[in-house]
C-alpha cells in the first residue's frame, strides 16, 4: 500500500507492506537510523518517537495507521544549524548518557513528558519515564537533565 | 519481529467498520489503537487475515455526563480518559487506574475499548469498570445492546461479543463522592499487576474487582457482602479470595495471589475508607 507520512518536516512516501511498522519506516524507508530498536515489545523505549507531537512506541504502531500524519525523530531535534534542542544539551551536560543506546528514545520521551507537564518534578520525570529502559541504569543523571529542562 | 502478513483496510464510520468486518469474517480483527493487538502479532500468537482499522473513526472518541452516569466512547485514548475532567470528577478511579496502563506512550495510542474489548484478565480496566458497574454499548449488523461488565468477560482474552460486533461504548455510573483504591502489585513499573484490586467503598456499601485474578476479572462479592453486614476491614479483606480461580506463572504460586488478592485489598478498603 502506498503511504505518506511526513518526517521531520519532509513528505516520505512508500509502497509498503501493511505489516510495516513505523520504526522499519523510519529506518528503511525515510533512512534515518537514530531511533532505536530495542526489546521490540514495547518494553523499552527505545524506538520512542514523537507522532503528531506525542512520545509513542513506533516499534507497535504501523507505518499504516501512521499514514499522513507528522514524526519527529532524534534527528528533527537539532536546530538546521546545527545547535542541539535544549533537551539534547541537557543530557550532554548532565552525562545523561552512557552507552547511548537508549538515549534517542528518552530525548523524545522526556520532550513529550515535558510537553504535556512543563513543571514535571523530579518524582513526575522518573514515573513519566517508566516506559523507558535504560541498561547502563544512568537514570540519575537521566532525571537530572530532564528537570534541568523544566519550567520550576 | 514483524506480524504475519495480513490485508489492511480502514474504515470511517463504526457502520462501515461492521460491514466490513461482516464482509470479511472471523478472520477479520479491528485494529484500534493496536496496544494490545499489534504485540500479540507480532509474537504471531495473533494472525489476522485482514485488520479493520478503526482507529480515525474520531465521532468515538468523547466522555459526556449523562446525568447519573458517564459516557465514554470506546476509542478514546488512556490519555483523555485519565485527563478529562468528567471522568476525574465523576469515576475518580477510573482516572486513576487509566493512569496506570503501561507508559505514557501506551496510554497515548491505547483505547478504553480496545483494551476492554481485548478481554486481558491481566489488564486494569475490565476489573476497574466492573467494580463501576459499567455497561458496554456494543454495536453489531442488528443495531445495538448493552452488556454489563459482569457479563461480559467469558474467559482468557475472549468476550460475548459476537464476530460482527464493536464494542462503541462505555457508560460508568457515577461514584458521587464514594472512597476508592486502586492497587496495582507489580515488579516493574509498567508491567501488567501481577495481582491488582480496584474498590470503592460509600459507607456499608463497598465493591472490590480482582485483575489477574481468574480468567476474566473478578468481581469479589464476598467482600461487599462482608461490609455490608457490618464486618471490619481486616474481616472483610479475608474474603478476597472466595471467588477468585488464579493460575500460576512464573511470577506467582496460586497461594501467593491469594495472599496478594487479600493483601492488597485490605490496603485499598483501609483507602476507600479513609
Amino acid at each position: 500500500m502506498e503511504i505518506s507520512i511526513t518526517v521531520n518536516g519532509q513528505v516520505v512516501s512508500a509502497d509498503v507492506e501493511p505489516r510495516t511498522l513505523l520504526v522499519q519506516f523510519i529506518r528503511d524507508n525515510a533512512g534515518l537510523t537514530g531511533t532505536n530498536i530495542g526489546c521490540d515489545t514495547s518494553s523499552c523505549g527505545a524506538c520512542s518517537i514523537h507522532l503528531d507531537g506525542e512520545a509513542v512506541k513506533s516499534c507497535t504502531v504501523l507505518a499504516a495507521q501512521a499514514d499522513g500524519g507528522s514524526v519527529t525523530t532524534i534527528e528533527g531535534m537539532a536546530s538546521s544549524d546545527g545547535t542541539l534542542h535544549p533537551m539534547q544539551q541537557a543530557f550532554m551536560e548532565h552525562h545523561g548518557l552512557q552507552c547511548g543506546y537508549c538515549t534517542p528514545g528518552m530525548v523524545m520521551a522526556a520532550t513529550s513528558l515535558l510537553n504535556e507537564n512543563p513543571s514535571a518534578t523530579e518524582e513526575d520525570i522518573r514515573i513519566g519515564l517508566e516506559g523507558n529502559l535504560c541498561r547502563c541504569t544512568g537514570y540519575h543523571n537521566i532525571v537530572q537533565a530532564v528537570l534541568s529542562c523544566t519550567k520550576s | 519481529m514483524i506480524p504475519a502478513a495480513f490485508e489492511y483496510v480502514r474504515a470511517g464510520s463504526a457502520e462501515e467498520a461492521i460491514s466490513l468486518i461482516a464482509q470479511h469474517g472471523d478472520e477479520a480483527k479491528f485494529l484500534a489503537g493496536g496496544h494490545s493487538l499489534v504485540p500479540l502479532m507480532k509474537l504471531r500468537l495473533a494472525q489476522p487475515s485482514v485488520l479493520i482499522d478503526i482507529g480515525r473513526v474520531s465521532d468515538l472518541s468523547y466522555v459526556t455526563d449523562t446525568g447519573d452516569h458517564i459516557a465514554i466512547g470506546a476509542l478514546t485514548r488512556h490519555l483523555d480518559v485519565e485527563t478529562s475532567p468528567i471522568v476525574l470528577e465523576h469515576a475518580p478511579l477510573l482516572a486513576h487506574a487509566t493512569s496506570n496502563v503501561g507508559d505514557p506512550q501506551v496510554r497515548h495510542r491505547g483505547t478504553i475499548g480496545g483494551s476492554l474489548a481485548h478481554a486481558d484478565p491481566a489488564s486494569d480496566l475490565p476489573a476497574t469498570t466492573l467494580a463501576l458497574g459499567a455497561t458496554y454499548v456494543v454495536q453489531g449488523p442488528n443495531g445495538t445492546r448493552e452488556i454489563p461488565a459482569g457479563s461480559f468477560y467469558e474467559g482468557y482474552l475472549t468476550s460475548v461479543l459476537d464476530a460482527d460486533e464493536m464494542l462503541t461504548e462505555i457508560r460508568v455510573p457515577k461514584m458521587n463522592g464514594a472512597g476508592w483504591s486502586f492497587q496495582k502489585f507489580n515488579r516493574r513499573a509498567q508491567d501488567w499487576a501481577i495481582v491488582g484490586v480496584a474498590a470503592w467503598r460509600n459507607g456499608s456499601e463497598a465493591s472490590v474487582a480482582l485483575v489477574n485474578m481468574a480468567s476474566v476479572p473478578v468481581l469479589a462479592t464476598s467482600v461487599g457482602s462482608a461490609i455490608a453486614s457490618g464486618a471490619s476491614i481486616e474481616d472483610a479483606a479475608a474474603q478476597a479470595a472466595v471467588e477468585a480461580d488464579p493460575q500460576a506463572d512464573l511470577n506467582a504460586s496460586v497461594e501467593y495471589r491469594q495472599h496478594l488478592a487479600r493483601v492488597l485489598t485490605r490496603r485499598a478498603l483501609e483507602e476507600a475508607s479513609a
